[in-house]
């Protein structure tokens, strides 16, 4: 359908294009306007280019949390355990030095051969990852640093002992501490960001994405699993869900596209990290310049505004419904 | 001379949900001990099996009834109704489930706010009813508990949600998502205004609500067998391959585990949210 109405949107400019110019502002006026929503349908993402960014954004040689902290931070201290029952490498935590200021890190980090990846739990989080981030943030919060989150996992960890540790229980109180903190925080979508894995390290004043990450409330996978049944309808789920950068950006989930290099992260680490760090220290910059209290603020007022809905009474709904 | 029988089996997607007997059962049959009930003995019992204790999944407005001061409860944001900003289609397009959800449980969306009075003490109430898509979390319900807070905080007086939801509406995508962090902003606002937020997590609370606003109450009591987790299950078993214990995810589990205050009874839910109104009104 957008191939149709993109077709005749351009023989339309083509022929004002041809006018002479004589009939004036009016006319330029029209041609730019059809411009612009020639614009807007060429901006929107096609179906392959959405299940592209799924596959990118899970793609195994794509720079992981450490390799970007490798690249863009100095003094990298790691921190491990969250001081009450375990420590969880699912999620890795620690003190650096970015851009001449001691920031606070947290990241979840797949592994990078299958034992790494075992050990790391495929980046799935238990509640005493989410409880270490806490800790993190209590430091960081004493001493003012900014915290700078990286968000790449396929979910908090559906696991018998983690629901048993109380896995939603961590998830909703990590959020409520970020709603509280009024030090700086950013998010950074490396990867995949997905459900209640993702936002509870994810409630913060600006969220950077990757042109390749997804950011979606369930995986194309888990979503088929539900809605269709059927989890070899992922395709279908992954375009529905509509998890791509462009999509969060309209939506206003997230602040600012980082570009990646040509085909993506995975063919030049070195390249994503500059970018990245590029994005990083303009958006760290801009809001250290902020009071503490109105970033709080501002940060609730953000999620306060975020969800469309319409107000209007029984009797329309239900006419418009039958 | 019998009638020939043929048994036919046939195998398909979307078969609703069967007991092992193949029959389905009616709603009003307890589940637990098969025992069967009138609508209106049920209703008289608060939908609480009279033989075996088992605890009936109970509507809005019904919850609504059974707690407040007789016609105390004035509902707000009664005209908020969700859009359908993705164009959402899975089997069927989500403005279509919308209005057939609408038409079949008679509410806007998946949760009914208001100010009440309970046992004489006023208090702003929000109650989900897992009728209307399985009481998931949208960018309605989102909004209506962010403005069930704001209207406590504005009349200085708790909150009480009663939770019931499988959890964020997938067919608004990464919105419903969004909707996590909202409620629980909603709720720093409330804790910063010192209003009490009281949560009855009734069957089931799982996924994104238990990981957001739920998760956050000064008290969290349930109903007993109640299943709150946040991945059912199903999804654990397959992923997994762990054995469940019997009791997993249920209330009396997370009672176990420290996660709850306590499991009422429903017929102890009304004193209990009056004396906990009280003390957090504390004589004003």
């Amino acid at each position: 359908m957008a191939g149709e109405d993109e077709r005749h949107l351009r023989e339309r400019l083509n022929k004002l294009r041809g006018l002479p110019l004589l009939r004036g502002t009016r006319l330029s006026g029209e041609t730019e306007r059809l411009q612009a929503q020639l614009d807007r349908i060429e901006g929107e993402p096609t179906d392959d280019e959405i299940w592209r960014s799924v596959d990118l954004a899970r793609h195994t040689e794509r720079p992981y949390t450490l390799d970007y902290v490798e690249r863009l931070f100095e003094d990298f201290v790691e921190l491990h355990g969250d001081r009450a029952r375990a420590e969880d490498p699912a999620l890795v935590t620690g003190l650096a030095r970015f851009g001449g200021r001691t920031v606070a890190l947290i990241g979840q980090q797949k592994g990078r051969d299958l034992t790494e990846r075992q050990r790391r739990n495929f980046g799935m989080a238990h509640p005493e990852g989410y409880r270490k981030g806490m800790r993190l943030m209590e430091v960081a919060s004493r001493h003012g640093f900014p915290v700078v989150t990286f968000l790449d996992s396929p979910g908090a960890y559906p696991g018998v002992a983690a629901e048993q540790h109380g896995q939603g229980g961590a998830i909703a109180r990590s959020q409520a501490l970020m709603a509280r903190l009024t030090v700086p925080l950013v998010s950074c979508i490396i990867g995949e960001g997905n459900s209640g894995g993702a936002i509870a390290i994810g409630l913060v004043d600006r969220v950077l994405m990757q042109e390749n990450a997804i950011y979606s409330v369930i995986s194309p996978e888990g979503c088929a699993a539900i809605l269709w049944r059927d989890d070899s309808e992922k395709v279908k789920a992954a375009l529905a869900l509509k998890p791509d950068a462009a999509h969060c950006l309209e939506l206003g989930v997230i602040d600012e596209i980082v570009p990646e290099p040509q085909g993506g992260a995975h063919l030049n680490h070195e390249e994503s990290a500059r970018l990245l760090g590029a994005a990083l220290g303009r958006t760290l910059d801009e809001l250290s310049a902020v009071p503490g209290a109105e970033l709080r603020e501002q940060r609730r007022e953000r999620y306060r505004r975020l969800g469309i809905y319409t107000a209007r009474s029984a009797e329309t709904a239900l006419r418009s419904g039958s | 001379m019998a009638e020939p029988r043929i048994d036919v089996s046939i195998e398909h997607k979307h078969r609703p949900e069967e007991n092992s007997d193949g029959a389905k059962k009616h709603p009003n049959t307890c589940p637990s001990c098969g025992s069967h009930y009138r609508n209106d003995e049920l209703e008289a019992n608060l939908r609480v099996c009279p033989q075996c204790g088992h605890h009936f999944r109970v509507r809005a407005r019904e919850r609504i009834a059974q707690l407040v001061d007789t016609g105390t409860f004035r509902e707000e944001a009664v005209d908020l109704r969700s859009e359908d900003p993705l164009a959402f289609f899975d089997l069927r397009p989500y403005t279509e489930r919308l209005a057939e959800a609408e038409v079949t449980t008679g509410l806007g969306d998946a949760m009914v706010i208001g100010g009440a009075v309970i046992e004489n003490e006023a208090c702003q109430l929000a109650v989900m009813d897992f009728a209307f898509m399985g009481g998931s979390m949208g960018s309605v319900v989102g909004e209506k508990l962010t403005r069930a807070a704001d209207s406590a905080i504005e009349r200085r007086v708790p909150l009480v949600a009663i939770t019931a939801s499988g959890g964020a509406r997938m067919q608004e995508g990464i919105l419903s998502l969004m909707q996590l962090p909202k409620t629980v902003c909603a709720i720093e606002d409330l804790r910063d205004a010192r209003c009490g937020f009281i949560v009855v997590m009734t069957h089931p609370t799982t996924a994104g609500v238990l990981a957001s606003f739920a998760s956050l109450g000064d008290i969290i009591v349930s109903e007993p067998g109640a299943l709150l987790a946040f991945t059912g299950p199903r999804v654990v078993q397959q992923t997994t391959r762990e054995k469940l214990p019997d009791d997993f995810g249920l209330a009396e589990s997370n009672l176990r585990f420290g996660h709850l205050d306590g499991i009422l009874q429903r017929s102890e839910l009304r004193p209990f949210l009056g004396r906990t109104l009280r003390l957090f009104s504390n004589g004003r």
